[in-house]
């Protein structure tokens, strides 16, 4: 549907949970119940101030939002054109985005009376964020994570355990981010009773993809009243990583229906979109299928066999993209990019060189983009990228990618 | 009326329940798997549960998981699963073949193109896990305008509110899923697995049979006698998992049927 047709981007999902054909709720019958009560239950919460009254506290006190909106001066400078802005959600608490929507999660699962959480998680940022706020709360926590993630995001892996979470390795498939989510599927299956799920993306069925994307929406709301404050105006452009997306919805949701302001997502492009698939690229080298919980873009083999992604970073490491994103990707509100392992890594160092912040693999995707549009545009084009997680976690996978030694820890 | 109202309608006037026996399409590879299909009617099999395999089968267990990959390496596609029953076809025009699988396959072959090719093959019904009764546009209805049953699962946390939703468009039996969980993992309990069933024949006429959890010719036997039959999955196929010939296989298979059709 041309972009024009469409009054608002911002009332989906309809009442099946579906973004136009995207979503859905394609899940077992013994989790149906659980999905129903819990949709139910975050309608309740929804309309209820004393919950966002509570997140709202929690964000603030725990979380030490609101995050701030940085002029990258010497970036900037750097590039030669657009003027350049990062939300600094990489100073969250426990380092990454992930947290907003943790909080949420949990104080509906307290609502709910669920008293075991399990999550899934890549590069381990969801998987900390969780176990620090069943910390918080006193809940037993299980973070199921791929084998190989395990290995390559050692010090999240700690972290977690220090945390009080049990990390349970999992070995099916390639042992990664989607393997991790059969695992956490497959427990609450079967501990579904007393058992929340807390997904980490805007992906699953729905009510997940509205939740998640609600609670990360945050990120938006501050950004577009900072950027009043700074600029006096709205962001011409606005750019987020992608792996299932939830940074990028949280960023992008509160500026859909800002026509003028261009919104671009950017995937892992690990090797490189080819025939080879060695990517994470699923709208741009994807195709529409159904895998946990809905339909949406997805990397599959022409019989409908879900392919394992490849990228330097675990935390887009992942075959779908959250179906909201698929949507906005059909109606072309919304642009997909996708940058390389390589395009990742440049982007990695030119922000420790430039602005003394060292990003996490996935953000600097997005800075990579930024880098390639920056120098064309000019000087008064605002953008503004979400940096979405610090790269505390990824500097043993940057230091194997350089050929740097680092010593001990890995 | 399609293959399984017949076998039904066949084993009542017996006084016999059904025994269902899983095995996944493909596994080892196609010949081995085609050979112990065709051996299941004379094991005492009487409806045929073919698993198409797929890359993430969130609802089962790890033998399950490990057959499909099995079957996956082999080269198994959903056509050669399909392909594998029309071989079937030609030696028995009676067995019900029921495929049970996951959506995305399917849905990426295109719904209708699927009903027709799959109706060809002499498939009698589907069961697919991910598609509950909120998602019936997408198959169960056009499946059943195809002339192929569509049966579904009902799960001890389907409550008695939910439960009409869950019958509403199944047809061919309703398959009670013994336990919260993924296949092949606790024991079914006959004395929890009566009164859910009974439940459910409260408020339908088809028949229940029972899957998840049952691993001997024991509990196959109990489980049957609470219910219109039984289901075996996970233990065949770590039989199958563990290198044993078919042969061999199949007397393990008929120990079970012997069970079921005891109760």
């Amino acid at each position: 549907m041309p972009d024009d047709l469409i009054n608002s981007f911002m009332t989906g999902p309809d009442e099946k949970g579906r973004f136009g054909i995207y979503g859905g709720r394609f899940v077992s019958e013994t989790l149906m119940p659980l999905i129903l009560e819990l949709e139910a239950e975050y309608e309740k919460a929804k309309t209820d101030q004393s919950f966002w009254d509570e997140m709202d506290f929690l964000w603030k006190h725990y979380v030490g939002r609101p995050s701030p909106l940085y002029f990258a001066e010497r970036l900037t400078e750097r590039l030669g054109g657009a003027k350049v802005y990062f939300k600094r959600d990489e100073l969250n608490h426990t380092g990454a985005h992930k947290i907003n929507n943790v909080l949420g999660q949990i104080l509906l699962a307290r609502r709910m009376g669920k008293e075991r959480i399990i999550a899934e998680t890549g590069a381990g940022q969801h998987g900390v964020a969780t176990a620090t706020v069943c910390a918080k709360f006193g809940l037993k926590c299980v973070v199921y994570m791929g084998a190989h993630d395990v290995e390559r995001q050692k010090p999240n892996v700690f972290r977690m355990r220090l945390l009080g979470a049990e990390v349970v390795p999992v070995t099916s498939g390639r042992g990664t981010l989607k393997d991790a989510m059969n695992d956490a599927l497959r427990d609450w299956v079967t501990n579904v009773r007393d058992t929340f799920y807390c997904i980490g993306t805007v992906a699953g069925p729905h009510p997940y993809p509205a939740m998640v994307r609600d609670f990360q929406s945050i990120i938006g709301k501050e950004a577009k009243e900072q950027m009043q404050e700074a600029e006096g105006r709205l962001p011409d452009t606005i750019i987020a990583a992608i792996g299932g997306g939830s940074n990028a919805m949280g960023l992008f949701y509160p500026f859909l229906d800002d026509k003028e302001v261009r919104i671009i997502g950017v995937e892992a492009g690990g090797k490189g979109v080819d025939e080879k698939m060695e990517h994470c690229a699923s709208l741009t080298g994807g195709r529409p299928g159904v895998l946990h919980g809905n339909r949406t873009y997805l990397l599959q083999d022409d019989d409908g066999q879900i392919l394992e992604g490849f990228s330097i970073s675990a935390g887009l490491d992942y075959p779908g993209i959250g179906p909201e994103h698929s949507w906005l990707h059909d109606t072309g509100r919304a642009e997909y990019v996708s940058i390389t392992d390589a395009e990742a890594l440049e982007a990695f160092q030119l922000s420790c060189e430039t602005e003394g912040i060292i990003p996490a693999l996935e953000p600097s995707h997005a800075l990579a983009h930024v880098m390639k549009i920056a120098p064309e545009l000019p000087g008064d084009h605002v953008i503004c990228m979400n940096m979405c997680g610090r790269g505390d976690k990824d500097i043993y996978t940057v230091a194997r990618a350089l050929g740097m030694e680092m010593g001990e820890g890995d | 009326m399609t293959r399984i109202d017949a076998k039904f309608a066949e084993l009542k006037a017996q006084g016999k329940r059904a025994f269902v026996a899983y095995v996944m399409a493909g596994d080892p590879d196609y010949d081995t798997s085609l050979e112990l299909v065709k051996g299941l009617p004379a094991a005492g099999v009487d409806i045929i549960e073919l698993g198409v395999p797929f890359t993430d089968p969130m609802a089962d267990g790890p033998t399950i998981q490990r057959a499909g990959q099995r079957a996956l390496e082999a080269g198994m596609t959903l056509q050669d699963s399909l392909d594998l029953a029309t071989e079937f076809r030609r030696v028995d025009d009676t067995t019900p073949i029921v495929l049970m699988g996951y959506y995305n396959p399917i849905y990426s072959r295109g719904v209708d193109r699927f009903l027709i090719d799959a109706a060809t093959a002499g498939i009698d019904g589907l069961i697919v896990v991910d598609l509950p009764p909120e998602e019936d546009d997408e198959l169960c209805i056009p499946a059943q305008k195809a002339g192929l049953n569509f049966i579904r699962l009902a799960t001890p946390t389907t409550d008695d509110k939910r439960l009409p939703k869950v019958l509403q468009n199944t047809s061919g039996f309703v398959y009670y899923v013994s336990i919260t969980g993924i296949t092949g993992s606790a024991e079914a309990q006959a004395d929890e697995v009566g009164p859910e069933v009974a439940r459910i024949k409260a408020k339908t006429d088809l028949p229940v049979v029972v899957g998840f959890g049952i691993k001997t010719p024991e509990a196959a036997r109990a489980i049957a006698g609470v219910a219109d039959g039984t289901v075996v999955g996970s233990a065949i196929v770590s039989k199958i998992g563990g290198g044993e010939p078919p042969a061999k296989v199949l007397d393990f298979v008929k120990s079970l049927a012997d069970g079921a059709h005891q109760a």
